[in-house]
């Protein structure tokens, strides 16, 4: 087993391109070797050392290595894009793009992830205890494919387009989501345990969202199907009245788009 | 002074009958000569072809690579920039976009794959400025614009008079004012319909208000043609385009200028060709895959091509490009509005609209095309089916209709294709069972030869549009623009489809104007390309009078006049031609 300790150095001013933050990218590596990867901070190359003290301890392959970031790295973006296997722990917040386009390993946060958390992932383990930003596990701009697959567990609240193009994988939300929850969804399944703003399944043509709490407003794109006892979503086992409901009818003649909403 | 040998190489260039020769290319000055003295030769750039094939540089005769669409498709489609960029060089400057590249990688992309001669297939004549403003920032590539008239106020209100006259005397003065090239027709009588959420089904079906059929508009357009002798002939985006079963209204359509004389009036310097450069046919059918459907609905929906080729096999005045359909991401843009409101329709994907006032429309959608579509992978066949079906290959033409059916880069693969049964049988095992079901290609054993392949992609496309006189071949006095392959001919291995797609890809070297622009893919010189455009002119007295008529109904203008032409300085390296031009008006300039 393998552990890699980055150790921010201080404050970081222009945000910095740090997709070399990755199991496949340091395991195996000298610190010194770790140090001199270059990151992009606005116009200019740097190499990762300017940024954090690094520690590594122990050898491994990428699937056996663990990179710890002690402390908080807002300011930092890409942590984790397209990892494959390994781990990642954030002691404290992230920038955004976390875990963009991860297909394996597993990423866990202590604090809060900025947007884009997720962005268009296709498998692994994304775990945050804090916030996340907008657009968690959602397609980039102008594409309509988002998540493919894996998990993302967000413990507090989500803000806009959690799950947007969604078309596989699973999505929960501890808290509560704000605008356009799951819109264009086409697959899997997002779990909001709080409440939803607006536009909670926009355009949504498959797949499945389920709510617990109130829904600010409700889209005129759904139709009322049925009532179900206790849920079972996957492995998921939610108990209370839902109601089920189908749609958007507003973009498709046929949806195959699920929304649950408890009741009370 | 600038001089290129380029030599041993075995040279294909069908319009001077040269077949596999192993001969010395000579350019000086830009331009190919017959020899050189021994102090030129000794200061000559050398490029040693010995083993490769040496072809003229590529003609593309129906693309959509500037304007105001191929913009919208740009900023419709994010995602195809973020994830296809090209990083900037000493020279070049960086780019992005795979299925509409920005205008830098356009060129240089282009030149890397051997193309040196780029036209752009629709320029709505109030988009004329953008779309010289978009030639001007293309590097390398020689280019120029046909003018979209098929649902133009002036000429359908002209031609239902009968007015012809009038007709030729308005196209003209527009062709000046905008600096176009040649007539398009897009979908004649139906965009106009589209302003009222209509399009017109059949040839003689009037549409609203102008009351005239497409079957007026394309016979009346090909008679302005040949009327004023432009270089190329009409270019048809025929009607009911994209729909089930309308190969027959492309065949009708293709029947309506018969009779008529190709006439070029353009006042040019013809190089040395040992064929006739100038063009046989009086319509020229655009991405005839998307015209060649048979069937009556998307659930019985298959190949219409056989019968499109067995009329064009049958008749001399014709030429088609293919549109072929390579598979992947595209973006269709067409002037044609409501058939893309049915793609949209069809397929619910990212759609925009575009009405262009007095003049046309036109409409964008993103989509992929898949391999696991059964309608796709008919598309597929099609697409090549109507280059292998019709078999002269003089009236045929490759192309993607970029970026509609396919990507320019992919032309390799659409080539591989052509000349390799072996690449089609691949495909169509990975395909859906339809493509070689509802097709007749599975049992096409033909595949073409590179001599062909130059007959495809230079020879054919340059005489089609009238551009043979220096373009398309190596006579002596064409432009010095030569792509140098790594095929050896003799060794040719058409059961490695692969890698005969990676030597088309990257040639070895492309030529422009006796100068090195391109090495194995990477773009070693940027160059200014020219723009060409027809200055057509008629008798004075006419004109005079449809332009009364423009500046009665300019109202209806959100622009002023003034501002309506393209002036001077929005091109660089202009090249006018001028056509059916009056000996006194020659002898004042």
């Amino acid at each position: 087993m393998a552990k890699i300790v980055l150790k921010p150095k201080g404050e970081i001013g222009i945000t910095v391109e740090a997709e070399v933050i990755r199991p496949e990218m340091l395991a195996a590596k000298k610190r010194d070797e770790i140090e001199r990867l270059q990151v992009w901070q606005g116009s200019e190359e740097l190499p990762l050392g300017d940024f954090f003290d690094v520690e590594t301890t122990g050898e491994g392959s990428s699937d056996e290595t663990t990179i710890v970031i002690d402390g908080d790295v807002p300011r930092v973006k890409y942590i984790g894009k397209g990892m494959k296997s390994g781990r990642i722990e954030i002691r404290g917040s992230a920038g955004m793009h976390l875990g963009a386009e991860m297909s394996g390993g597993s990423i866990s946060v202590h604090g809060d992830v900025l947007s884009w958390a997720g962005m268009e992932m296709k498998g692994g383990l994304l775990q945050i205890q804090g916030d996340a930003g907008d657009h968690v596990g959602s397609a980039y701009r102008g594409s309509w494919r988002g998540m493919t697959g894996g998990q993302i567990l967000i413990e507090g609240n989500a803000q806009s387009q959690v799950g947007g193009g969604m078309a596989g994988g699973q999505i929960v939300v501890g808290g509560s989501v704000e605008n356009f929850c799951a819109i264009r969804q086409n697959g899997g399944l997002i779990l909001i345990r709080g409440n939803a703003v607006r536009g909670l399944g926009a355009e949504m043509t498959g797949g499945t969202v389920a709510i617990m709490g109130s829904i600010r407003q409700f889209l005129p794109g759904f139709v009322e199907v049925g009532r179900e006892e206790s849920l079972k979503l996957g492995d998921l086992q939610i108990e209370g009245s839902f109601v089920k409901f189908s749609g958007d009818f507003a973009i498709h003649r046929t949806p195959k788009g699920l929304l649950y909403w408890r009741e009370g | 002074m600038a001089v290129t040998i380029i030599k041993n190489g075995y040279v294909f260039d069908p319009l001077n009958g040269i077949d596999a020769e192993v001969q010395d290319v000579f350019i000086k000055d830009g331009k190919v000569v017959v020899g050189l003295t021994g102090a030129e030769a000794r200061d000559a750039k050398v490029i040693d072809a010995s083993g490769k094939t040496v072809m003229p540089g590529g003609v593309d005769s129906h693309s959509h690579v500037a304007g105001s669409k191929v913009n919208a498709g740009r900023l419709m489609c994010p995602e195809d920039h973020y994830r296809s960029v090209r990083r900037k060089t000493d020279i070049t400057h960086s780019g992005s976009g795979y299925t509409v590249p920005s205008v830098y990688k356009q060129g240089y992309d282009y030149a890397a794959m051997g193309y040196t001669t780029v036209f752009e297939a629709a320029m709505p004549p109030l988009e004329a400025r953008h779309t010289h403003e978009e030639m001007r920032s293309t590097p390398i590539l020689d280019m120029g614009a046909y003018m979209v008239f098929g649902n133009n106020w002036f000429v359908m209100r002209y031609l239902k008079e009968g007015d012809l006259g009038k007709a030729a005397a308005y196209v003209a003065w527009m062709m000046r004012t905008h600096k176009a090239y040649g007539i398009k027709c897009v979908n004649p009588a139906g965009v106009e319909n589209w302003g009222w959420a209509k399009n017109v089904q059949s040839l003689d079906e009037a549409n609203i208000h102008f009351e005239i059929t497409p079957r007026e508009i394309i016979r009346g357009l090909a008679e302005v043609n040949e009327m004023l002798g432009l270089p190329m002939s009409l270019h048809l985006h025929a009607n009911n385009l994209g729909h089930p079963g309308n190969w027959e209204v492309a065949r009708d359509s293709l029947i309506i200028p018969s009779g008529l004389d190709p006439k070029s009036k353009a006042e040019l310097e013809w190089a040395q060709t040992k064929e006739s450069a100038r063009r046989r046919q009086t319509i020229y059918l655009a991405h005839a895959q998307f015209s060649a459907y048979g069937g009556t609905s998307w659930r019985d929906f298959c190949s219409g091509a056989s019968g499109l080729a067995d009329y064009i096999n049958s008749v001399d005045n014709v030429v088609i490009d293919s549109g072929s359909v390579p598979f992947g991401p595209a973006t269709t843009m067409t002037g044609d509005g409501p058939a893309q409101h049915d793609l949209y329709m069809l397929t619910g994907q990212k759609w925009s609209n575009c009405d262009v006032e007095l003049e046309c429309g036109s409409g964008i959608l993103s989509l992929v095309y898949s391999k696991s579509s059964p309608v796709h992978s008919v598309q597929w066949a099609i697409g090549l089916e109507v280059l292998l079906l019709i078999k002269d290959p003089w009236k045929t033409i490759m192309t993607t209709d970029h970026p509609n059916g396919g990507i320019f880069t992919q032309y390799p693969q659409v080539i591989t294709w052509l000349m390799s049964k072996k690449a089609r049988d691949d495909t169509a095992k990975e395909s859906h069972k339809w493509a070689y079901d509802r097709s007749s290609l599975g049992g096409v054993d033909r595949e073409l030869s590179l001599y062909e392949i130059a007959v495809l992609t230079r020879a054919n496309p340059a005489r089609t549009i009238g551009m043979a006189h220096r373009k398309g071949h190596l006579g002596i006095g064409a432009d010095g623009d030569v792509t140098v392959y790594d095929l050896d001919p003799t060794r040719l291995n058409v059961n490695d489809p692969e890698a005969l797609r990676q030597k088309f890809a990257h040639p070895e070297y492309t030529v422009k104007d006796g100068q090195i622009v391109a090495r194995r893919g990477e773009v070693v010189a940027v160059p200014e390309g020219r723009r060409y455009y027809c200055r057509p002119y008629v008798d004075e007295a006419l004109e005079k009078e449809a332009l009364a008529d423009v500046k009665e109904w300019f109202k209806y203008y959100t622009v002023g006049f003034s501002n309506y032409p393209v002036p001077d300085k929005y091109l660089k390296n202009p090249v006018p031609i001028p056509v059916n031009k009056p000996l006194e008006a020659v002898a004042r300039r």
